[in-house]
C-alpha cells in the first residue's frame, strides 16, 4: 500500500463509507439530527395520545368551543416568520457578519417570545374559564401537546440568548458555529412540529 | 420545608428493609473509609469519575450492572423462598405490601439497571475498538450518560431506606399507579429514577449511533463492520426511536399524579389502556435492544473459537436489521386480552411469529459456523452453546404465546414468567457473561480464571433449568404471577425445586465475585502480553491490552472483514501504515457528568418528596453546570505516545 497521502482525486474514488472518520462538523450535525428525531418521537407519542383522547371531553368544552382560529393563525404566521429570520441569521453567520447576525437573531428572539406570550395568554384564558388541563382527558392531552411545544420554543429562546453571549465572548470559533447550526436545526424542527399542531389540534377541532 | 418527608419514612418497624439498608450503608461507608485511608481519591477522581474514555466508562457501566445484579437477585431469592413457604394456609414471611414492592423492584432493577446497563457497558467498551477509532463521537456526553444512569440507580436504592418502592409491578400500570390507588412515594421513586436514567440511555443511544455511522477506520465500509457493531447499531437505533416513547408516557403519568391531569385515570375520560399500548410500544423494542447486542457477542465468540469467519455474514446483517424494524410491530402481543378483537389480535400474532424467522436465520448461521470448525472449549464458548439450547426453548414458548387463544389461557401465569426469564437469562444474561469473559483480558490485560468461569456457567445453566422449568408446569396448572401465597398445597414441591434452582444460581453469583478476586490476585501468571489472547479476528485484538487511552496510535487501514485475522494469516505485523506520532490529542476529562448526576439526584429526590425549593435548586444547579461547560474552550489534551504505552504495560 502506498505511504503518501492520498490526493483529492484518489480520495474521491474511495466510496464515502470507506473514507474514515467524518469531520467534526458532520459528526456534530448528524448527532443533533438524531436528537431531533428522538424529540419528534416524543411529539409523536403526544400526538397519538391527543388523537385517542380528543373526543373525551367528559361533558366539558370541546376544541370547537375553545379555540380562536384566527388568533392561532397569527401565532402560526409569527412562528413561521421567526424561522425565516433564523435562516437570515444563519446566512449572516456563514459570512461571519456580526451585526446582521445579531440583528436577525434579535428579531427571531422577539418573534419567538411573542409566540410564547400569545400561547401563554391563550392558556391563561382557558384555565380562567374553567377549561384547565384537569377538566377532561381532552384538555389534558391538549395542554400537554401544545405546552410541550411551547416549552421547546422557550428552551430555544434561552438557547438563543446563550448563543448571543457565546458569540460576543468567544467569537465565531468553530465550536460556536457548530452550536449555531444546531440551534437553527432545532428552531426549524419546532416549526415543522407546529404545522402538525396547527393542522391536527386547531384546524381539526370538532 | 421538607415536603412529605418525615421520620415516618424510615422503615423502623420493618426489620428486613431496615437491616438490609443498614448493611448496605455500612458497606458503602467502609468502602469510602478505605478509599480515604488509602488515599485513592485523587486517582479515582482523575482516572475514573471524571474520565471520558469510552473504555473506562464501559467498565464502570459493567461494574454498576454487577452490583445491581446482586440487589436484583436478593429480591429474586426472597420471592422464591416466600413462595416455597406460603402454601396451603401459610402466609410465608413477607407481608403482601412488602412482597409487592419486591417483585416490582426485581423487574425494574433487572431490566433497567442490570441487563440494560451491562449491554450499554459492553457496547461502550467494544464498539470504538472494533471500529478502529479513538473514542465515541461525543466523549463528554458519554460520561454524562453513565452518571445519569448511576443517578437513577441511587434513587431506586434510596427507596429501600427512605419511604417505599412501587407496589404496582415493574411497568406501573394505571389506574393502580394513579394517585387514587398508589398515594405513596413508591411510584414517584420509580418514575423519577427511570426518567433520569432514561435520559442517560437516550443520550448514549444517540452517541453510539453517531459513532457507528460516522466514525469508522479508513476502509471500513458498512459491510466490513464486525457483526457486533451491526447489532450495536440496531440496538442503538431502537434506543433512539423507542426511549422517547417511554419518556413521554412517564411524563403523562407524572402529570396525572402531580397536576391532576386525566390521561390514564378512571375519571374525566382518561384511558388506562392507552398507557399499556404506549408502554409496550417502548417495551417490545426494549426486548430487542437487550437481546441484539447479545446476539452480536455470540456471533463474535462462535466465529473466534471456531477459527472460522462467521457463516452468512450478509444474512446475519439482514436478519439483525429485519428484527430492528419488526420489533416495532408486535407490541400488542403483551395484552391480547385487552379486547381489541380477533382481527387485530390475529395481525399481531402473525407478526410475532414472523419475527421468529430472522431469529431462526441467526441460529442456523451460528450452527453452520460451528460446523466444520475446530471449536476451542474456553469459557465464553460454554455460554454461547448454553445460550443456543436455552434460547431456542424460550423462543418456542414465545411462539406458543403468540397464538392469541393460547395466550388467553396463559396470560399473566407463571408460564409467561418462565418464558421471559428463559429468553432474558438464556439470551441476554448468558450473552453478558460471554462478553464479560471474552473482553475482560482486553480491558485489563489478564484473563479471568478459566475453571471458576466454567463453574459459574454450570451454576447459571443448571440453576436456570431448575428454577424455571417448574414455573412452566405451574403456569399450565393455573398458578398466576405476582401472588404472595397460594391455596393449592400440590404446587409446593415444584416451588421448592424452583427455590433450589435459585440457590444454585446464587452459587454462580458468589463464584463471580470469587473469580474476580482470584484472577486479580494471580494476575501476574495470567498476563497476556500479545493483546490477542483468544486468537481473535476483529480490530480490537490488534492493539495492546489494556489499550492506550487513544486505542490506536495510527488508525488501522481496513480492506475486508476480520482484518486482524487476515493480517495474521498474511504474516503482516501491523495494520497501520506509517510511524507512530510523537503525541496524540485525547479528549480532556470533565467532571460535568458527575456534577449533573448530583443535581439530578437532588432534583429527583426533591420531586419525589414534594420539596419544591430543593427541586428548583437542583434544576438551577444542573443548568449552571451545563452553562459552565458551554464555555469550556479546549476539548483535548496532548499525550506523549511513549509514556502512556509504558504506563499501560505496568
Amino acid at each position: 500500500m502506498s505511504t503518501h497521502a492520498p490526493t483529492r482525486a484518489e480520495a474521491l474514488e474511495v466510496p464515502l463509507s470507506e473514507r474514515g472518520p467524518a469531520p467534526r462538523n458532520v459528526v456534530v450535525s448528524f448527532g443533533f439530527w438524531l436528537f431531533l428525531l428522538s424529540d419528534i418521537v416524543i411529539f409523536a407519542a403526544l400526538f397519538a395520545a391527543f388523537a385517542v383522547l380528543s373526543h373525551e371531553t367528559a361533558g366539558g368544552p370541546s376544541g370547537d368551543d375553545l379555540f380562536d382560529r384566527s388568533r392561532v393563525l397569527v401565532e402560526t404566521a409569527i412562528l413561521l416568520a421567526s424561522s425565516f429570520t433564523c435562516g437570515l441569521m444563519s446566512l449572516a453567520v456563514e459570512q461571519r457578519k456580526l451585526v446582521p447576525a445579531t440583528a436577525w437573531g434579535a428579531v427571531t428572539f422577539l418573534l419567538g417570545a411573542t409566540f410564547v406570550g400569545m400561547e401563554l395568554s391563550e392558556f391563561h384564558g382557558m384555565i380562567e374559564s374553567g377549561a384547565g388541563p384537569d377538566r377532561s382527558a381532552f384538555l389534558s392531552a391538549f395542554f400537554t401537546l401544545v405546552g410541550t411545544h411551547g416549552l421547546h420554543v422557550s428552551a430555544g429562546l434561552f438557547w438563543l440568548l446563550v448563543m448571543f453571549a457565546q458569540v460576543l465572548t468567544l467569537g465565531f470559533r468553530p465550536m460556536v458555529l457548530r452550536r449555531l447550526r444546531c440551534f437553527s436545526l432545532f428552531w426549524h424542527a419546532l416549526d415543522i412540529v407546529w404545522i402538525g399542531v396547527f393542522t391536527i389540534v386547531y384546524l381539526g377541532a370538532h | 420545608m421538607l415536603g412529605k418527608l418525615s421520620w415516618a419514612a424510615i422503615p423502623f418497624d420493618q426489620p428486613i428493609p431496615m437491616i438490609a439498608s443498614l448493611l448496605v450503608m455500612l458497606t458503602i461507608l467502609a468502602i469510602l473509609l478505605l478509599v480515604t485511608w488509602k488515599g485513592w481519591w485523587p486517582y479515582l477522581w482523575s482516572e475514573w469519575i471524571t474520565s471520558v474514555d469510552h473504555k473506562r466508562i464501559g467498565v464502570m457501566y459493567i461494574l454498576l450492572a454487577l452490583v445491581m445484579l446482586v440487589r436484583g437477585f436478593t429480591d429474586a431469592i426472597m420471592m422464591r423462598s416466600q413462595l416455597a413457604l406460603a402454601a396451603g394456609g401459610a402466609q410465608g414471611y413477607l407481608p403482601p405490601e412488602h412482597y409487592n414492592q419486591i417483585f416490582s423492584a426485581h423487574g425494574t432493577i433487572m431490566i433497567f439497571f442490570v441487563a440494560m446497563t451491562f449491554m450499554v457497558g459492553l457496547m461502550n467498551f467494544v464498539v470504538p475498538l472494533q471500529l478502529g477509532i479513538r473514542d465515541v463521537a461525543f466523549p463528554v456526553l458519554n460520561s454524562v450518560s453513565f452518571w445519569l444512569t448511576a443517578a437513577g440507580v441511587l434513587l431506586v436504592n434510596m427507596s429501600l431506606f427512605i419511604g417505599e418502592f412501587a407496589r404496582t409491578g415493574w411497568l406501573v400500570y394505571p389506574p393502580l399507579s394513579e394517585l387514587a390507588y398508589s398515594p405513596g412515594v413508591g411510584v414517584d421513586y420509580y418514575l423519577w429514577a427511570l426518567q433520569i436514567s432514561g435520559a442517560g440511555t437516550l443520550l448514549s443511544g444517540i452517541n453510539l449511533t453517531t459513532t457507528i455511522l460516522k466514525l469508522r477506520a479508513p476502509g471500513m465500509g458498512y459491510m466490513r463492520m464486525p457483526i457486533f457493531c451491526w447489532t450495536a447499531l440496531a440496538s442503538n437505533l431502537l434506543i433512539v426511536a423507542a426511549f422517547p416513547i417511554l419518556t413521554a408516557t412517564f411524563a403523562m403519568l407524572l402529570l396525572d399524579r402531580y397536576l391532576g391531569f386525566h390521561f390514564f385515570t378512571n375519571e374525566a375520560g382518561g384511558n388506562a389502556m392507552m398507557y399499556i399500548n404506549l408502554i409496550w410500544a417502548w417495551g417490545h423494542p426494549e426486548v430487542y435492544i437487550l437481546i441484539l447486542p447479545a446476539f452480536g457477542v455470540f456471533s463474535e465468540v462462535i466465529a473466534t473459537f471456531s477459527g472460522k469467519s462467521l457463516f452468512g455474514y450478509r444474512s446475519m446483517v439482514i436478519a439483525t436489521m429485519a428484527i430492528c424494524v419488526l420489533s416495532f410491530m408486535v407490541w400488542l402481543h403483551h395484552f391480547f386480552t385487552m379486547g381489541a378483537g380477533a382481527d387485530i389480535n390475529g395481525f399481531f400474532g402473525i407478526m410475532t411469529m414472523i419475527i421468529a424467522v430472522p431469529t431462526g436465520v441467526k441460529v442456523f448461521n451460528w450452527l453452520f459456523t460451528l460446523y466444520g470448525g475446530r471449536l476451542r472449549f474456553d469459557a465464553p464458548v460454554y455460554w454461547a452453546l448454553g445460550f443456543m439450547v436455552t434460547f431456542v426453548v424460550g423462543g418456542m414458548t414465545g411462539v406458543l404465546l403468540a397464538i392469541p387463544p393460547a395466550d388467553f389461557v396463559l396470560h399473566n401465569s407463571l408460564f409467561l414468567v418462565a418464558h421471559f426469564h428463559n429468553v432474558i437469562i438464556g439470551g441476554v444474561l448468558f450473552g453478558a457473561f460471554a462478553g464479560y469473559t471474552f473482553w475482560f483480558p482486553k480491558a485489563f490485560g489478564f484473563k479471568l480464571d478459566e475453571r471458576i468461569g466454567k463453574a459459574i456457567f454450570w451454576c447459571w445453566f443448571i440453576g436456570f433449568y431448575l428454577a424455571f422449568m417448574p414455573l412452566y408446569i405451574l403456569g399450565l396448572m393455573g398458578a398466576t404471577r405476582r401472588m404472595q401465597h397460594y391455596d393449592v398445597a400440590g404446587w409446593q414441591p415444584l416451588m421448592l425445586v424452583a427455590l433450589l434452582g435459585a440457590i444454585v444460581i446464587l452459587a454462580g453469583i458468589v463464584l463471580t465475585g470469587v473469580q474476580l478476586v482470584v484472577s486479580i490476585r494471580t494476575r501476574d501468571q495470567r498476563r497476556d502480553p500479545t493483546g490477542d489472547p483468544w486468537d481473535g479476528r476483529t480490530l480490537e485484538w490488534s492493539t495492546a491490552s489494556p489499550p492506550p487511552a487513544w486505542n490506536y496510535s495510527v488508525l488501522p487501514a481496513v480492506n475486508g472483514l476480520d482484518p486482524h485475522w487476515e493480517a495474521k494469516k498474511s504474516s503482516k505485523s501491523r495494520l497501520q501504515d506509517g510511524p507512530d506520532p510523537k503525541s496524540i490529542a485525547v479528549p480532556r476529562n470533565s467532571p460535568i457528568g458527575f456534577v449533573l448526576a448530583f443535581f439530578a439526584v437532588m432534583a429527583g429526590f426533591a420531586l419525589i418528596w414534594h420539596i419544591w425549593w430543593m427541586a428548583v435548586a437542583g434544576l438551577i444547579g444542573a443548568l449552571m453546570t451545563i452553562l459552565a461547560h458551554a464555555w469550556r474552550v479546549s476539548d483535548e489534551v496532548e499525550q506523549i505516545v511513549g509514556s502512556q504505552r509504558q504506563r499501560a504495560a505496568t
